[in-house]
């Protein structure tokens, strides 16, 4: 028997060891599709999906003590504003002047959850589990930032925008969180799932200048 | 395209943004104490000036913050609002 | 023997030109072969195959010819006929390649019915410094900026860098200027911070140092060699901005000034010196100003004659004068070409003397000629300056509107544009602008010392004429004297716009369609302002002022603006996670904002009134379905919740137990509903808000606005999570069966699961699941919410848990109905921003003791009125005919002549299978006070007469939402 009003609200943290139920990622069906459309070479590009990664929106006040607290608990630094601390197994994004993304490897939301709330104790502030919120786009090759640059307006020349940076922007006319997580240049895009699709046949339409024949 | 200078996030193009009119028109502290002109004069009137405005920008497509700008309407040319009395948090 | 395919090309000994003779391009003109070279334009290959007519006029049928070599081009514009078909394209500006084919136009092209499957792109970039304009100021501009660090862009027309100069015999440091030109060509493109953009096109510069350029990447190559995009459009922001832009030839306006063979002499160096075509072999130059000499040079030097060279200055510079004297030629100072003779092409000249007062002197004179070089002065291009909100002036010593200093925002203008037209003058301020934009774009730099140069040094002042007197006729009869060849407009129709009553230029413009053609202006503008001025007597073109400079520059195809941004990608399309389940159970779908939702689920090939029917029967006997993931959710969290809940709602939410949902509706300050939704308190500091599948983004903006800038100091924090859950509602006497078999763990009775309660739970496939009893249809129903990525599986296992019950799903038209059969409004389709809470009698959901946002406007006078418009139920009074949502409401004893007073509209109408009729919502005029009163509906020529009720249809009790009907 389930008790109607548990204060603390862990919904939608799957225990996946017992779940029957198949999950599904909004371009799981366009595996193939991705695999047909890279390009190597001095002028690749390539696209991917990277599914689940665990998310959690997290509100503090900057100049709080949860906030040092959950960083030294997480054992990241507070990023400074539009970039990154930690790497892409576990990174905190800056999104705002108290607002912060923290991106982590598959299924580790209900444990982060539960280390992040318990830094955040007693003080102003939420975390909230997002991970399905969105899904997370590779777009990576020596061509990846010219893709970018057709349908983002986001200056993203080396001198403005390098590994470790993020932007919330617009990508055409979807919102999405830019990353890049490496200088090939290797960019994460964090979409929400209805966007998915929209995002990857833009991206694709503007990797198809680099195609061959 | 206007570029807009997000305090937060810096440089971006006009599209990210939602105008939100004229700023410092606060929420009255008590409204039913205002009588229905004062109550109408918060609601609809607003400045329209040839020149400098103090207006309002939320960066919708980023970090989702309000500020304000002063704006010259004529010419379009924007400088950062000195914030006399928003706190920020 | 065969001729030569191209008769009045140069030899190479005499000029080399720019193209590379080895190879030959064949392309087909009006269906004839016309031979030329790579780095020939069709209007070059053209002229050198001695073909100088191109298609006659637009409104006369008057023979024309090639005019200019530039933009500007009036005449030889050609409909492309292979690969992409476009029209109204300049021959001046369309470089050859194998296989083009074109036909030449009388001024009107036409759009092909032919889909365009060619690729347009976009690119944003930011550049520290952008320079448009690569001539010399231009590359000087870039050199320096790039020497000092900065990013810069360069953005040229052509093909090759260097502006005129390879139209010219220049030379800087003692060699041909056009080595200079490859020297700085080739340090900007070594430098990676410099991107060169040649046959670009900057189209407009806007506010904020914005420009839009247009690039074309394969039109000069045959369709099966080009790959890629067709054209670029290139969005750049730029730090500074340097316009090198240039200027514009003027023509000459006199009889028969529109001759195939008259030609701008600029024109004519071009052909000469950039494409070594000799236009004529007997050319006459006009001219009011000193560039038109080196005109004269040019065709001497080439083996032409140039029997007459026609000045109307009395004294042009004596220099000048013995330098083409002693190459064979004859000035005629003090003089003007009074009409070009000949039919069609031009076979001599009338020249005839000009006095101070501008009048004829003396008899005319003819003399014989096969090219007619004109030069009426030259117009600085001013436009890019001018759109990003400069403002130009008349300036008399360089006769043309100029930028006025220091003038525009930003951008520097430079060279030509500005109105220097010596090369020294041009590279020096080139390096200063340069040096200065990358100095304020912190890239700090000092401009390098000028060469020495040797070239075109203009030392006179130019006498500009802007109409020269007909030998005999009046002005209001020189239908022959073109101000706008395009337009076929003459200075016989400025007159007569004048004689209307007309001054200003703007007017005179759109009576003449001057200037409305593809060159805009270029050409034609300031010779129609010069002969306004003169006509209404003013003391100078400028103050008479100029028309408005409006993007694009030169014309530009609407699908590069489109880019990507067609079919498939024009918007998003949004769908849930279940968005297959629907496709495979034949769903039809209708957008609801960005999304795609189900709307019906024919069977069998059921319309749509039988599917809802069938849905709503189901729902309303039996069990059904929908996937109600689109609507919008935010978390909002932290221990002034409730205090700003209280104050966003416009009813209580502070007392809503932790486990319990409740209904809430939104104003805005005037008091108007903005949105509304169920919210569930997750915990004492926690709710979980829902919000309008539309409203979703605007209720999260809305919520921050207040906490940001009203209520800093609450402790409230909102995410959206609308994504992170899927959900479905399952609706219907059944669907408790069908939800405990889903959630086996959940206690789904009735005394255990109250209306308004939620409970979290795990579902039998292991998925954790939040369940919630809401109806938004009046029937026992419950809505399980389940992490995004479990969707499906939640869709799947919902269905199986009713198959035996016969589990229907349903879409947005049946949940509708379902709500309407209630009264339960939707916010924008029963609503539109100008309605209340209290004017659709929901009293009950407006707080009395507490303020909310809009209260104070509930009392405001407007609000109190009598008249306003009531939500109530409509009941057509036979009960079948069907309301057209949006139909007008009217009295029936109204009149029904024009203006008929309008009592309200219909905003929702359906059939109902519950009630076996049709019915409908409606906003009426005091309607609370109508109900029992008939209306009538005017559709069609016919009207409806429906009956106004209360808007609650269907078990207006309210026992079935707790499953009574089950027993
Ligand atoms: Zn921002």
């Amino acid at each position: 028997m389930t008790v109607l009003h548990r204060v603390e609200s862990e919904s939608g943290v799957a225990d996946t060891a017992t779940v029957t139920a198949e999950r599904h990622s909004p371009l799981e069906h366009r595996v193939a599709e991705f695999e047909r459309s890279a390009v190597h070479g001095p002028r690749g590009v390539r696209l991917a999906e990277e599914p689940f990664l665990t998310q959690l929106d997290l509100r503090m006040p900057p100049s709080g003590t949860a906030l040092r607290a959950v960083s030294e608990e997480l054992g990241l630094p507070v990023p400074a504003a539009n970039r990154v601390s930690g790497d892409e197994r576990q990174g905190l994004l800056w999104l705002g002047p108290d607002e912060w993304l923290l991106v982590a490897e598959e299924g580790r939301a209900g444990e982060l959850l539960g280390v992040v709330r318990s830094a955040q104790q007693g003080e102003a502030g939420s975390a909230v589990d997002v991970s399905a919120n969105r899904t997370t786009l590779r777009l990576s090759g020596p061509m990846a930032r010219e893709v970018l640059e057709k349908v983002c307006s986001v200056d993203l020349h080396p001198r403005a925008f390098s590994t470790g940076h993020c932007a919330q922007t617009l990508l055409g006319r979807a919102v999405a969180v830019l990353w890049q997580v490496g200088r090939e240049p290797e960019y994460r895009v964090l979409v929400r799932c209805s966007f998915a699709n929209y995002l990857a046949d833009l991206l694709l339409d503007a990797m198809a200048e680099f195609l061959p024949g | 395209m206007l570029l807009i200078r997000c305090p937060w996030c810096g440089d971006r193009d006009e599209v990210e943004f939602r105008y939100g009119g004229q700023a410092d028109v606060d929420y009255p502290a008590d409204p039913e104490r205002l009588d229905d002109t004062a109550w109408g004069n918060y609601l609809f009137v607003r400045a329209n000036p040839l020149g400098t405005l103090t207006e309002r920008w939320v960066h919708t497509a980023g970090c989702r913050r309000w500020f304000s700008v002063v704006r010259d309407t004529a010419t379009n040319e924007m400088s950062p609002d000195i914030p006399s009395r928003r706190e920020s948090r | 023997m065969t001729s030569s395919p191209n008769p009045h090309r140069l030899n190479a000994s005499v000029r080399s030109g720019r193209i590379d003779r080895a190879r030959a391009i064949d392309c087909t003109v009006d269906g004839r072969r016309v031979r030329g070279h790579p780095g020939d334009t069709l209007a070059s290959a053209l002229l050198a195959c001695g073909i100088t007519e191109v298609g006659p006029s637009i409104h006369r049928g008057r023979a024309r010819g090639v005019f200019t070599a530039d933009c500007t081009e009036p005449n030889a514009l050609v409909q492309r006929l292979d690969g992409c078909p476009e029209p109204m394209l300049p021959a001046t500006e369309l470089e050859i390649y194998e296989g083009l084919e074109v036909r030449t136009l009388s001024g009107v092209g036409w759009l092909s019915g032919q889909r365009d499957t060619a690729g347009y792109d976009k690119k944003f970039v930011r550049s520290d410094v952008v320079v448009v304009g690569a001539g010399p100021a231009g590359l000087a501009a870039s050199l320096v900026a790039a020497r000092g660090g900065a990013r810069v862009m360069l953005i040229d027309q052509h093909r090759e860098l260097g502006g005129t100069l390879p139209d010219g015999q220049a030379h800087v440091s003692g060699h041909p200027a056009t080595e200079w030109v490859g020297r700085a060509a080739r340090e900007l493109a070594e430098n990676e911070n410099v991107r060169i953009l040649t046959r670009s096109v900057a189209l407009g510069c806007y506010d904020h140092n914005y420009l839009l350029v247009a690039e074309r990447r394969a039109e000069h190559l045959p369709v099966w060699r080009s790959s890629g995009p067709r054209q670029r459009l290139w969005h750049v922001r730029a730090g500074q901005v340097v316009l090198a832009t240039g200027a514009h030839e003027r023509p000459l306006v006199f009889a028969d000034n529109d001759r195939p063979g008259v030609m701008l002499a600029s024109a004519v160096r071009s052909y000469v010196n950039r494409y070594a075509v000799l236009p004529g072999r007997e050319g006459v130059v006009f001219t009011t100003s000193d560039s038109a000499y080196a005109t004269a040079l040019d065709l001497l030097s080439c083996g032409a004659r140039v029997p007459a060279i026609v000045d109307t200055r009395a004294e042009p510079p004596a220099r000048l004068v013995e330098q083409v004297r002693a190459a064979g030629a004859q000035v005629y100072p003090g003089s003007v070409v009074t009409a070009a003779t000949g039919e069609p092409g031009v076979t001599g000249v009338r020249i005839a003397g000009l006095d101070g007062n501008g009048s004829l002197t003396g008899t005319p004179v003819e003399v014989g000629c096969d090219l007619l070089a004109v030069s009426g002065g030259w117009n600085p291009a001013v436009q890019l300056f001018a759109q990003s909100g400069g403002t130009v002036r008349w300036d008399p010593v360089v006769a043309g509107f100029v930028p006025d200093s220091p003038g525009g925002r930003s951008a520097r203008v430079v060279g030509a544009a500005r109105g220097t037209y010596d090369l020294a003058g041009c590279l020096a301020q080139g390096f200063a602008a340069g040096a200065e934009a990358a100095t304020v774009a912190g890239f700090r730099v000092a401009p390098p010392a000028v060469p020495q140069v040797d070239g075109d040094r203009p030392v006179g002042r130019p006498r500009p004429v802007w109409a020269v007197p007909d030998e005999s006729r009046p002005r209001r009869e020189c239908t022959e004297h073109f101000v706008d060849l395009q337009r076929d407009a003459t200075v016989a129709d400025v007159h007569a716009a004048t004689e209307t009553g007309m001054r200003s230029v703007q007017h005179v413009k759109r009576y003449t369609t001057v200037s409305t053609g593809v060159e805009q202006g270029k050409s034609s503008g300031v010779n129609t302002i010069g002969v306004l001025a003169e006509t209404l007597a003013a003391s100078s073109p400028g103050e008479v002022g100029t028309t408005t400079f409006r993007p694009p520059y030169t014309p530009v195809p609407l699908a590069l603006f489109a880019g990507r941004t067609r079919g498939p990608l024009y918007d998003p399309v949004r769908t849930t996670p279940m968005h297959t389940r629907h496709e495979q159970a034949g769903a039809v779908f209708e957008d609801v904002g960005q999304w795609k939702r189900a709307r019906y689920y024919p069977k069998n090939g059921e319309d749509m009134e039988t599917a809802v029917l069938r849905e709503c029967a189901a729902a309303r006997t039996g069990v059904a379905l929908q996937d109600v993931s689109t609507l919008g959710r935010i978390e909002v969290v932290g221990s002034d919740a409730p205090v700003f809940l209280d104050r966003v709602y416009t009813n209580k939410f502070s007392n809503l137990p932790v486990g319990k949902a409740r209904y809430g509706v939104m104003c805005g300050a005037d008091g108007m509903v903005l949105d509304d939704g169920v919210s569930l308190r997750l915990a004492e500091d926690r709710y979980l808000m829902s919000t309008t599948t539309g409203g979703a983004a605007k209720v999260l903006d809305w919520l921050e606005e207040w906490l940001q800038t009203e209520w800093p100091k609450l402790d409230v924090y909102c995410t959206s999570v609308t994504e992170q859950w899927a959900a479905v509602a399952v609706v219907g006497p059944d669907s408790r069966t069908v939800v405990g078999r889903l959630a086996p763990e959940l206690d789904v009775s009735a005394e255990g699961f109250g209306f308004m309660r939620f409970a979290e739970t795990v579902l039998r496939n292991g998925v954790p699941a939040r369940v919630a009893r809401v109806s938004f249809s009046g029937e026992l129903a419950f809505e399980v919410n389940v992490a995004r990525w479990y969707g499906q599986a939640l869709w799947d296992a919902a269905m199986e848990a009713g198959r035996d019950l016969g589990i229907t799903p349903y879409g947005t038209e049946t949940m509708h109905v379902l709500r309407a059969e209630k009264g339960f409004v939707i916010v924008g389709q029963d609503t539109d921003g100008t309605v209340t809470p209290l004017d659709l009698g929901m009293n009950w959901a407006v707080s009395r003791s507490k303020d909310f946002i809009g209260k104070r406007s509930l009392s405001r006078p407007e609000m109190l009125r009598a008249d306003r418009k009531h939500l109530v139920g409509l009941l057509p009074v036979d009960g079948h005919s069907l309301l057209p949502e949006g139909a007008h409401l009217v009295d029936q004893r109204a009149p029904r002549r024009p203006p008929v007073p309008m009592l309200g509209h219909v905003t929702s109408s359906y059939r109902s299978a519950a009630l076996g009729r049709t019915f409908a919502l409606g906003l009426v005029s005091g309607g609370r006070e109508r109900v029992g009163e008939v209306l009538r509906a005017p559709v069609g020529g016919t009207d409806i007469e429906v009956e106004v009720t209360t808007p609650v249809f269907y078990d207006e009790e309210g026992v079935r939402r707790d499953g009574a009907a089950q027993g």
